[in-house]
């Protein structure tokens, strides 16, 4: 029953349901291959994935392509966090900011980052500088327009409560206005690292000469399939990881919080 | 207590009328009201009859009504810490503790004498001993506890409650009629609650105010002069309260009546 979901054998089976849907996949995708369904050059089965994976990570080559990947997206990510929260944070405290920024915003932020490539490579060259500007800007959207969205659902029945406290505005926003819009906050932040590691590949196709997107696409130019899903399950788990790492964050700075949790 | 005490609430003509979807709907008419210092006032009515509207224009909180409200002789203009306010809803604010919450009202003060104000204000409502807990570990009652508590750290001369205990079960609202009355008779804070519970009314009140519905009238006043602690089930208070129910009901018991 669920009252003893802390037991042991309960924490196993949660274990399995976690993994078993990728297990049982991985499963019939190398049974198929075993019965002759796949063409190996075109889908290489699980097993000769892991085989690719080890040799580049004794080659040095994966985790040198990872560093970079990595590197690259949290330079990015870190100049929109900065800017996407302080830009964030005032417009959302300022109408009159918000009027003059609203229409900016809402034309530049459904512009693809593909369609910023060739900016990019004119602004900013071939270099590293291009690659990290299209994931700032990928990121910079999510961030500040949660970041403005959280501000602006302060409760009003908090702003009455402060009011007849003739509590001072920066007190109101420094405990009240701040710590409401968080949850938003975060989650800005989540999904602004998301799209920046997702991105990863598109900056990677200026002209790059390392990285996890210049492995797949260079992979591809030599058609080894293995490579190059080498590289997308990478992107894949490395993605998992910076989320894991996020949420944690989240529930360290969101404790007053009860979330639903399903069911 | 001479007719020109600090704290006394006057209200005279008072008219407030809401724009809904570009029709006037009337919520308050004529309202004329005088409010000892020290006294326990209870307001009546029905939902939508404007008691809560009138509260909030006393707190500051609403504008745009014609009339005068002093308090002290000098009119109001918006909120200010001479009046302090209890909600339906606890209001408190999830993410800061309880002593954090009830220091959310004090500023421009020492840490060591906001600390001491805190404490005394949980000691003063019976929570002492849960200062660093966060208002979802609270229980209904406990956190209109908080509430109150933060609504009297800055020593307000009149206190409003809207509805205070409305959401509350019925022995926990017993139990905090019973401790407001305790607050009140320690802090002689004037204190004017809005309620639709009209036993409530009448076990707090000096006077019980009956507002009338659409729009919102004073229609009667009716003065309680029972000692304190009242007993809900005696004779006197039975007849205020048959006399209050008459006010509300008697145009739909009589048709009643007739048919048996």
């Amino acid at each position: 029953m669920a009252h003893d979901t802390n037991s042991l054998t309960q924490r196993i089976i949660h274990m399995l349901q976690y993994v078993a849907l990728s297990i049982a996949f991985i499963g019939v995708w190398q049974a198929l291959f075993h019965l002759g369904f796949l063409n190996p050059v075109l889908l290489p089965p699980p097993s000769h994935i892991v085989l690719t994976f080890w040799e580049l990570s004794k080659s040095g080559d994966l985790p040198r392509h990872i560093g970079i990947s990595v590197l690259r997206v949290l330079e990015g990510f870190g100049i929109a966090a900065v800017l996407g929260l302080g830009l964030g944070i005032a417009i959302g405290l300022s109408r009159t900011l918000d009027r003059w920024t609203d229409l900016a915003i809402q034309v530049v932020k459904p512009i693809p980052p593909i369609a910023w490539i060739p900016l990019a490579i004119l602004w900013f060259g071939i270099g590293e500088q291009s690659k990290v500007y299209i994931i700032f800007l990928v990121a910079f959207f999510p961030i500040i327009i949660n970041t403005i969205d959280g501000i602006r659902q302060t409760d009003h029945k908090f702003v009455e409560v402060a009011r007849i406290l003739a509590v001072p505005r920066f007190k109101f926003v420094r405990q009240v206005v701040l710590p409401g819009a968080l949850p938003a906050i975060m989650t800005g932040l989540r999904v602004g690292l998301m799209v920046a590691w997702m991105c990863v590949v598109a900056a990677e196709l200026i002209a790059a000469s390392s990285g996890i997107g210049y492995l797949i696409m260079d992979a591809r130019q030599l058609s080894q399939s293995d490579v190059v899903l080498v590289g997308m399950i990478t992107i894949g788990v490395i993605g998992k990881l910076m989320d894991n790492l996020i949420k944690r964050l989240e529930n360290r700075l969101i404790r007053w919080k009860v979330a639903f949790a399903g069911n | 207590m001479s007719a020109t005490a600090a704290s006394n609430l006057t209200i005279e003509n008072l008219n407030k009328s809401f724009n809904v979807n570009n029709d006037e709907v009337v919520a308050l008419q004529g309202i004329d009201l005088a409010i000892r210092e020290g006294e326990f006032v209870a307001i009546v009515g029905s939902s939508g009859c404007g008691k809560s509207t009138l509260l909030r224009i006393i707190s500051g909180l609403e504008n745009g009504y014609s009339g005068e409200v002093r308090i002290g002789g000098k009119r109001i203009g918006g909120p200010g810490l001479d009046r302090g306010m209890i909600f339906q809803e606890h209001r408190l604010i999830p993410w800061l503790t309880v002593e954090q919450n009830v220091a959310f009202g004090l500023n421009g003060m020492g840490n060591d004498r906001r600390d001491t104000v805190v404490r005394e204000h949980l000691e003063l409502v019976g929570l002492a001993g849960f200062a660093k807990a966060f208002p979802h570990q609270l229980s209904g009652g406990m956190s209109q506890r908080v509430a109150i508590a933060r609504s009297l750290v800055n020593n307000p001369q009149l206190l409003l409650l809207d509805e205070p205990f409305g959401a509350l079960d019925a022995m926990t609202r017993i139990q905090l009629q019973q401790e407001i009355l305790r607050i009140w008779e320690v802090e002689r804070t004037t204190m004017v609650l809005v309620t639709h519970d009209i036993d409530e009314a009448i076990f707090l009140g000096d006077q019980v105010v009956i507002m009338s519905s659409r729009p919102g009238t004073v229609k009667k006043i009716i003065p309680v002069h029972l000692p304190r602690p009242r007993d809900r089930s005696s004779y006197d208070f039975v007849q205020i309260r048959k006399e209050i129910y008459a006010e509300f009901f008697a145009e739909a018991e009589k048709p009643f009546a007739y048919a048996i």
